[in-house]
């Protein structure tokens, strides 16, 4: 049944090239995690190492207290989920699903029950005589997770399964994926690259870039308190400012700073420090305090006004896509148009200060 | 527990034994010619002497000459033939045009020695048409022996590569490039040199080079309608007849430097072709537009013209199987008597070509399945070694593997010489390509995670090929073995060198009894082996879905 994995100081090289250079993680026992990063992060590679498709360089993986190093991909009890589907286009749904069980020693009848619930629970059980070729990418997806989860695994592998469904299919398959997963309550492990699908279905998210773990903590932590500027404007948008610290009190410009309180670490120094904002952590300054921008672009979302902006005197860090500030329509009063001038304060509770070297410096943040 | 050592599963040992495989029966036999063709035989020392009488000797350094000279006209024929007959059938309405697909296609997999044999009997010295002509006008022929007959076989039997090759290009080019050089001031006939042809340039040197080797070692052709135009393999055919029982070692220096030349003309196409390749794939190919009536009309009688010439041999061997016959010669009236006579003098050359093609075909299906997949998905330099092995039937004419297999396995420890095993050996050697390559074809079309799949669910990687691969593999494995089983059955310049009374096959025993000069039973089996062949295509066609055919 469900087993807890713990990822000891692996290393992962191809030839010459090092993907993985020392990586260790330990993922609780019925979890939900996701492996997010950029393509080519090292995500996908430690997820096959778990499923034994990948060998190991160096370093241990556990299931519970087994290390599972030497144990060949097909006798590792894994349920994998791949991003094609990989359904067996000569099998029928239900072939397809009871492909796994044949490897087992199961009764006839435990085998059918088994089936029968698991096709009821992801809601197949009308296509169940129907070649894959006939099915929609949708329900190709739900038969790949039904064919994984129904041999009861010690792990369920999820290899970005949702990137080949379009927008509308994906949002309703991550709800159906997140659901089944709490009701089979299987440790699971997920990998994809996109940021939302990461911060909606997890209940704990590992950040990956070039091999490493950036940050490892629950999805709203992840994106409130980033540990370091790498996380900050991965994962959603965040504007980045040069600013001076000293004490409790952040400085943007001359004439604007905001007090931090307690929200810092302790120790966390003076001098200057890169500030995080993202674009719905500014509000519209009610005083003659504030950092003043005129709007370069605007575009409009629906719930939100996205604008693009030029500040006139607070220090920008270089190499930024865009600088951005976004307006709820909600509560707005007034929306602008390209040339306006307004004048932005920043809410000191939600902002993130980092060292020059870009690693947080607010209290409780770690990796 | 060994980490990190290399899995001995059950790919490992299907690497092994596929390698040793290709040692035994490939690379030893090859490897003993070569030395052999550097042996003196009566003193057993290692000497030259064989290489210095061949550039020597004017007769058989003509041979050479003969070779690359008539293969170089083909070549260039069946380019000029095939190139414009392709953009023509893609580019405008040509009626008929599946149809005469068929045809050539037909004509291009029945044996190029049939289409010798009957346009002797068409042109040849008592042929149909000379008598035609000598009788009724008086007028007298040209000659078809020699150069001018080869030139015309081979031309009509190769240019059909050409054709398709380059009907498959044409296919791959997308219309809105055309339409793109149009928009961009550029005339029709400059679009066909600017954009059209060099996009097809590589697929045309391709089948160039598919033209000029197949040319190069084609054997039944020049032995039946060349007489003293000798050319390489008839000369290494006849220099290892006459000398078995004594020595074959000036044979073997022949053959060697016939693979020498195969070699270099392969590397250099690879070359060129890979500076000159790319990729292209279409999504709206060019539609077939109508020819104004005047060049409509010469264009089709241009295209019929050459697909009747092509499958003339077709008709000429059914005809004549079915006409009486008197000892060799033709008499008027009809009969089936040529067909009983086979059935009862050449019985066990039908069953012989059904029993060794079938046992063929299954160790090539099985060999063909192995190795794509070791090829592709286990890459690893065991595999790009075997990967490469397979190449080999491309570089070694049929009579120069005929030799290479009775040369090697004519001693103890390994006797097969005179037995069904070594030509079905010769047949594997030969045709597996067609089989490997349509395998590795489907495979690179089968996700990995398909097998992965099946292995996260507890299923071993050996029962996985078995249960979920193969099944995949399947319909792409079938049409390569179709292709496979067609060429095995019209094998002969191998077998011509390996068959016995008891072995020979209707290859051979066409090609026997063309030298006999019975005509009429080498009619009848010909209608067999073409009916046969049909009947195959037939089957491949209905397999595949389609008409296109990648050889």
């Amino acid at each position: 049944m469900s087993v807890s994995i713990h990822v000891q100081n692996v290393v992962k090289r191809y030839g010459q090239t090092t993907i993985i250079p020392d990586l260790s993680v330990d993922i609780e026992n019925g979890e939900f995690f996701t492996l997010l990063g950029p393509s080519g992060c090292g995500k996908t590679t430690l997820l096959r190492m778990i499923a034994g498709f990948n060998s190991i360089e160096a370093g241990t993986i556990l299931f519970d207290d087994q290390v599972i190093n030497a144990i060949p991909a097909h006798k590792r009890n894994i349920g994998m989920v791949f991003q094609n589907y990989a359904v067996f286009p000569h099998l029928t749904v239900r072939k397809n699903v009871e492909y796994g069980l044949q490897f087992r020693a199961l009764s006839k009848q435990e085998r059918d029950e088994r089936v029968e619930d698991i096709l009821k629970t992801v809601r197949i059980e009308e296509y169940q005589d129907r070649l894959p070729e006939r099915l929609s990418g949708g329900q190709q997806q739900r038969v790949a997770l039904a064919r994984a989860i129904v041999v009861h695994p010690n792990v369920l592998l999820m290899d970005e399964p949702l990137s080949n469904l379009d927008a509308k299919l994906r949002v309703e398959m991550r709800a159906a994926i997140r659901d089944i997963q709490k009701k089979v309550g299987i440790t699971t492990v997920y990998v994809t690259h996109d940021q939302e699908e990461a911060l909606c279905i997890s209940d704990r998210i590992a950040v990956m870039r070039e091999g490493v773990i950036q940050q490892i903590d629950a999805p709203q932590v992840i994106y409130s308190r980033p540990f370091n500027t790498f996380v900050a404007t991965f994962i959603g948008h965040s504007n980045l400012f040069e600013t001076t610290l000293s004490g409790q009190e952040l400085r943007f410009t001359p004439d604007y700073s905001v007090d931090l309180g307690a929200l810092l670490r302790e120790g966390a120094g003076e001098g200057r420090a890169t500030t995080g904002v993202r674009p719905e952590e500014f509000c519209l300054s009610t005083s003659d305090r504030g950092l003043v921008a005129s709007i370069a672009k605007v575009t409009f979302l629906g719930r939100y006004v996205n604008y693009e902006i030029d500040f006139k005197e607070a220090k920008l860090l270089p190499e930024q896509a865009s600088i951005e500030f976004s307006q709820d329509i909600g509560t707005a009063k007034t929306l602008y148009k390209t040339g306006d001038v307004i004048r932005l304060a920043v809410n000191p509770e939600k902002i993130n200060v980092f060292t020059e070297s870009g690693e947080s410096l607010m209290h409780g943040v770690h990796r | 527990m060994k980490r990190n050592a290399a899995p001995r599963d059950f790919w490992f040992w299907t690497t092994l034994v596929i390698a040793a495989l290709f040692i035994l029966f490939l690379v030893y036999p090859l490897f003993s010619l070569f030395a052999s063709s550097f042996v003196d035989a009566e003193t057993g020392s290692l000497t030259l002497s064989h290489y210095a009488t061949f550039f020597k000797k004017k007769y058989y350094f003509r041979a050479l000459f003969n070779s690359m000279s008539v293969t170089a006209c083909v070549t260039v024929l069946a380019v000029l033939i095939g190139a414009p007959m392709a953009y023509l059938t893609s580019a405008f309405n040509i009626r008929g045009k599946k149809t005469l697909d068929i045809l050539i296609i037909i004509s291009m997999l029945s044996p190029p020695f049939i289409g010798a044999y009957s346009w002797i009997l068409l042109g040849g010295r008592s042929g149909l048409i000379t008598t035609f002509f000598d009788e009724m006008l008086g007028i007298r022929t040209p000659t078809i022996y020699g150069f001018t007959g080869i030139l015309l076989v081979l031309t009509l039997k190769l240019y059909p590569f050409v054709y398709l090759y380059v009907s498959g290009a044409l296919k791959s080019i997308d219309d809105s490039l055309s339409e793109a050089a149009e928009s961009l001031g550029c005339g029709p006939l400059k679009k066909v040199f600017t954009i059209v042809l060099p996009l097809i340039t590589p697929t045309v040197l391709a089948a160039a080079l598919l033209v000029f080797m197949n040319a190069l070692a084609d054997f039944g052709t020049p032995m039946l309608i060349g007489e003293g135009f000798v050319v390489m393999p008839v000369l290494i055919y006849s220099e290892f007849v006459s000398e078995m029982g004594g020595q074959a070692n000036f044979a073997a220096a022949l053959a060697t430097i016939m693979v020498v030349i195969t070699c270099l003309i392969f590397l250099g196409q690879k070359y060129v072709v890979n500076k000159k390749s790319f990729t292209m794939s279409a999504l709206r190919p060019m539609m077939p537009i109508s020819l104004p009536p005047l060049q409509n009309a010469f264009a089709h009688v241009f295209i019929y013209g050459l697909v009747f010439l092509s499958i003339v041999p077709q008709i000429t061997v059914i005809y004549t199987s079915f006409m009486k016959t008197r000892g060799a010669m033709f008499v008027p009236g009809f009969s089936l008597e040529s067909y009983t006579t086979i059935f009862d003098k050449l019985g066990t050359a039908i069953t012989n070509t059904y029993l060794f093609g079938l046992a063929a075909i299954a160790i090539i299906i099985v060999l063909g399945m192995f190795i794509a997949y070791l090829s592709t998905r286990r890459r690893n330099l065991i595999t790009s070694i075997i990967d490469t092995f397979t190449m080999f039937p491309y570089i070694i004419p049929g009579s120069v593997l005929g030799i290479t297999l009775l040369l090697a396995f004519n001693e103890p420890p390994l006797v097969l010489s005179g037995t069904a095993t070594i030509i079905i050996l010769a047949f594997v050697v030969r045709r597996l390509p067609y089989t490997l390559r349509s395998s590795a074809a489907i495979l690179y079309q089968i996700s990995p995670s398909i097998e992965e799949a099946s292995i996260s669910l507890g299923c071993s990687p050996m029962k996985t090929f078995f249960k979920v691969t193969a099944i995949m593999m399947l319909p792409g494995v079938m049409a390569g073995a179709i292709l496979s089983w067609i060429t095995v059955i019209n094998e002969l310049s191998a077998s011509v060198i390996l068959y016995t009374g008891g072995t020979r096959t209707m290859s051979v025993s066409i090609y026997t009894e063309v030298i006999r000069a019975s005509y009429g039973t080498a009619a009848a089996l010909s209608s067999i082996l073409t009916l046969t062949t049909v009947v195959s295509l037939l089957i491949f066609f209905k397999l595949t879905g389609s008409k296109d055919l990648s050889l």
